[in-house]
């Protein structure tokens, strides 16, 4: 196991951090608008997130990256800003982070399907290896590949990433399917276990898609799947409408209620995706502190 | 006959080079096109749906499916347009405004296409106007709509408000569907339909297709 990651696995289960995306919205970023070049339009607000988060007890902080690159900002008036997107979105977590937490840099997927000829591989690997490296570039300590539905995609990602020499967490969607318990593009928990393990990932995952009941499940088959350690980040349940406004329903209490949960199923590091804010990870430390919560982790606490 | 069993099986196996040649093989032979839609490409299709829905096929099928149903169906539709046939029904489909995500929106497009609708794709970030434009144009039965953000879910919202200013409301059919889009988001904004899986949206535009008499 790499040094960052056992250096955090060595007191039990990791708190992440939660959602950007949702705060942003809360913070002015308008409906469609794109999170990432605010790192260098409004530094301030995504500063904003960072710190809440490092507050709330987050011990890893992501990065405000999702969806810096080239392919996603295609349109955008940053596009040939890549770099100093994903810097800027290090260098402000970093800020946040201090001493206390640690940083990993957020790369999402290019939102072009291969299958599909919308991209290609040859096409995808550069992208991400651009993202990479920027990002490794500017000191992150570990890079996360999430929110992947294409097996294919992720893997190649996960390739451009492990260049950079850093850890690389790779985390995929399981939202599709009778049970919810496979990926877009028709992957098992345990395929992708399997297939990101062999492409050299050193954590394994699984976020975002719908909320923190789920996962249980999903995450006992990466489990059983993989020697690596696992990653889970649920969404807040799925959002609803409330007077005109999106809501997510899933209280930090809920939330933190399952954490047990997916400890014995054996996840290593629990955040939140999508809806998820600093109260909710404020609950997720406070229920992972119990005595009950490193039953099968193997931790010292 | 032989031939025609065999283009059922080349659509719901996804070979688009054996659908397209045994599509040709049978209109050369004098087959009736309209009999090769209804009797082995459109049951071919419902197949593929009913596996989809069913577990058995996931996404990737679904395309490679919807490709050989559209190489097929290329042959097939000028002939159907030169005696008069009308298509299934008129779709403006587009990922709504703020948007830039496509997979879904391609997928149900696909799908429409090979249930016999005619398709008019606007792309990505499709701001209401265009819709509306767009709707108008070309007579359309239904507009489609796509989020995949919960972050431009609510664009949807603004342009069924919008296509209602514009006076089209009672003349069309609004569907809507993405990852973060509830059945219960759907009726909310007052959308006529939503389906959370591109193969259900074709049997979905066609009840809709019924209640426009």
């Amino acid at each position: 196991m790499r040094p960052v990651i056992s250096q955090l696995l060595a007191n039990g289960p990791v708190v992440t951090d939660g959602a950007w995306g949702t705060e942003l919205q809360r913070r002015g970023l308008a409906n469609g608008e794109s999170p990432d070049p605010w790192n260098l339009t409004r530094p301030d607000q995504v500063a904003e997130i960072a710190q809440a988060y490092a507050e709330a007890g987050s011990q890893i902080l992501l990065t405000n990256t999702f969806g810096a690159n080239r392919l996603r900002l295609a349109q955008h008036e940053f596009a040939n800003k890549i770099r100093d997107v994903n810097r800027r979105g290090v260098e402000i977590s970093r800020t946040a982070a201090q001493e206390g937490a640690r940083v990993f840099a957020s790369i999402g997927p290019s939102g072009k399907m291969l299958l599909a000829g919308e991209t290609t591989e040859e096409e995808l690997t550069a992208v991400f290896r651009e993202q990479a490296l920027a990002l490794a570039d500017a000191g992150a300590d570990a890079l996360v590949i999430e929110t992947m539905g294409d097996l294919q995609e992720a893997k190649l990602a996960l390739a451009a990433a492990c260049l950079t020499g850093l850890p690389v967490v790779a985390c995929m969607v399981f939202d599709s399917g009778k049970n919810r318990d496979r990926t877009l593009m028709g992957i098992t928990p345990e395929q992708a276990a399997v297939e990101l393990t062999e492409t050299g990932a050193d954590v394994i995952g699984a976020n975002c898609g719908h909320g923190i009941a789920g996962f249980v499940e999903i995450c006992r088959r990466l489990k059983a799947a993989t020697d690596r350690p696992i990653w889970i980040k649920p969404n807040a349940g799925l959002p609803a409408m409330e007077n005109g406004r999106l809501v997510y329903r899933t209280t930090p209490e809920e939330f933190a209620a399952v954490a047990p949960s997916l400890v014995e199923a054996g996840a290593s590091f629990i955040g939140g995706c999508c809806g998820t804010n600093p109260r909710f990870i404020k609950a997720l430390r406070t229920q992972l502190r119990k005595p009950a919560a490193s039953v099968g982790t193997g931790s010292q606490q | 006959m032989q031939n025609l069993q065999q283009l059922y099986e080349s659509i719901l196996s996804g070979d688009a080079k054996q659908a397209r040649a045994l599509t040709e093989q049978a209109l050369t032979a004098g087959v009736d096109p309209l009999r090769l839609v209804n009797d082995f490409m459109a049951p071919a299709m419902d197949e593929v749906g009913r596996r989809f829905e069913s577990n058995e096929y996931f996404v990737p099928e679904l395309l490679l499916s919807a490709r050989a149903m559209k190489s097929a169906l290329e042959l097939i539709r000028p002939l159907l347009v030169a005696r008069g046939e009308k298509p299934t029904g008129r779709v403006v489909i587009g990922t709504v405004k703020g948007d830039l995500h496509d997979i879904g929106k391609n997928l149900v497009a696909a799908m429409l296409e090979g249930g016999g609708f005619e398709v008019i794709d606007l792309g990505v970030n499709v701001p209401p106007e265009k819709f509306i434009a767009t709707a108008k144009e070309k007579n359309a039965h239904i507009v489609a709509m796509s989020a995949l953000l919960t972050t431009t879910m609510l664009s949807m919202k603004s342009t069924i408000e919008a296509i209602k200013e514009a006076g089209l409301r009672d003349r069309l059919k609004v569907l809507v569907g993405g990852a973060p889009i509830t059945q219960k988001f759907a009726a909310e904004i007052g959308a006529d339909g939503y389906c959370d899986n591109a193969a259900g949206a074709v049997g979905l535009a066609k009840q809709t297709m019924a209640l426009l008499g």
